[in-house]
């Protein structure tokens, strides 16, 4: 299939979830229509921490095959979950100003994803800062490892210390639970967004692996 | 028992290095001495101002300058490639890492506690009752920052940029550090001091999943 026809699969997905979330959910009782930039806000997050996920496992599996192909996927998944996370972190605010009074709190979460995206810009800058591609790979994945290592440790940290975030209301435990439209209108967003995950990293990755193939060639020019 | 046999020649040769020039001890505590000063500067250091703020700080100071002092550790042994020679004089490369990072962890907490009766005085905090205690925080929190900037110092003098690479590779991971690190310090020069075992633990616990991280991909981390 090609991918420009997925991404007019994902549109339609995305206009026809967009639809579901606006008019077929329920209007939250006390938080009102806000509420519903949560469909787009929590999507993204989950996205983004798949992507980061997927990017440990490139890291993980390149430090100890050394296959290019996982080097391409983490740099991939990175810098799309770079581009999730701050969905994320713009939609957060917009969602809080109205509903909790301020932009910004140094709440577990939102710090977490804060220092998140500050680790895998890191990440990013650091591949931009070695030309050696073998040795641009070894070293980068050597740091997303620490980088993903951390992501508990800030976490529980934060949380220990302050938090605000409103708990968890999926998988929250007893109590806990969605409107079936609602959950309905997650789900697909879910789906949706996921498609679109898949697609960017696919596509991401296909221009690394000609970036790669550009510089051997060009390294075999001036060879000759 | 060779690991340890290694690196205690190993650190003997790193503080045989420092203690014939301490370059890295006199710039850091005369770092950590001005962004002291100049902290004092931005609010109002009266007794109860400062116990809120001082330990915070503190902390950051030490953090930035731990980020400028890590920096010679592995771009020192590049001059006359003496890496090379080190990687062969070890049985585990790991005891290389870690007298590497008992040799800063000991600089670090030399200068922090050299550091810390001028604090106290420049801030109107009392540290005479609790002075054994802030140690251990400060010993806790130093090898929190030494493991994690020990590895990165390897990684960043591969870099291009490297004097910029290694702040930003290593401050946004030690936010789990800066965080229990204040906490403990500040409970400690409360008006009534109390010792946080929790964030005592936190920051052993820290340094435990940094240390086995490195030892378990620190071999990698010497790869040319």
């Amino acid at each position: 299939m090609k991918s420009s026809f997925k991404a007019a699969i994902l549109f339609v997905l995305i206009a026809v979830t967009g639809y579901l979330a606006f008019y077929y959910a329920p209007i939250e009782r006390s938080m009102g229509v806000i509420q519903k930039i949560f469909y787009l806000h929590i999507s993204c997050a989950f996205s983004a921490f798949v992507a980061f996920g997927t990017c440990f496992y490139a890291n993980l599996r390149y430090v100890f095959t050394r296959e290019a192909k996982s080097d391409w996927l983490g740099v991939s998944a990175a810098e799309v979950g770079l581009a999730f996370i701050t969905v994320v972190l713009v939609t957060g605010p917009i969602w809080a100003h109205p509903v909790w009074g301020i932009w910004w709190t140094w709440d577990a979460r939102l710090t977490l994803t804060f220092v998140l995206g500050l680790l895998y810009l890191s990440y990013l800058l650091l591949r931009s800062m070695i030309e050696e591609p073998d040795k641009r790979a070894l070293f980068s994945a050597l740091f997303g490892i620490f980088a993903f290592l951390d992501v508990p440790l800030v976490y529980f940290s934060i949380r220990w210390w302050r938090t605000q975030h409103p708990q968890p209301v999926i998988l929250g435990g007893p109590g806990s639970g969605l409107e079936p439209r609602m959950r309905v209108s997650y789900l697909l967003m879910w789906g949706a967004l996921t498609g679109v995950l898949i697609l960017l990293v696919s596509a991401r990755y296909r221009l690394e692996a000609l970036r790669a193939s550009v510089e051997d060639l060009r390294r075999e020019a001036e060879v000759r | 028992m060779a690991v340890l046999a290694d690196t205690t020649v190993l650190l003997g040769k790193e503080l045989r290095t420092e203690f014939r020039s301490r370059e890295l001890l006199t710039t850091t505590v005369v770092f950590i001495l001005v962004v002291v000063v100049l902290f004092s500067f931005t609010f109002d250091p009266s007794a109860g101002e400062s116990r809120r703020f001082g330990p915070g700080l503190l902390w950051l100071s030490f953090l930035f300058a731990a980020s400028l002092m890590l920096q010679p550790c592995f771009l020192r042994e590049q001059n006359n490639d003496t890496l090379s020679a080190l990687r062969l004089s070890v049985r585990d490369p790991f005891s290389i890492f870690l007298a590497k990072l008992s040799a800063n962890t000991l600089f670090l907490l030399l200068t922090e506690v050299l550091m810390l009766p001028v604090f106290a005085i420049l801030y109107n905090v009392h540290i005479l009752g609790v002075f054994l205690q802030l140690v251990l925080v400060l010993f806790l929190g130093s090898l929190g920052v030494a493991i994690p900037g020990t590895a990165f110092s390897a990684i960043s003098a591969q870099a291009r940029m490297r004097e910029l690479m290694l702040p930003l590779l290593l401050l946004p991971l030690l936010t789990p550090v800066l965080i229990a690190s204040t906490e403990a310090t500040r409970a400690l020069l409360d008006a009534n001091p109390v010792l946080r075992a929790d964030w005592l633990g936190f920051l052993a616990g820290f340094d435990v999943v940094f240390l086995t991280a490195l030892w378990l991909f620190g071999e990698y981390l010497l790869e040319e």
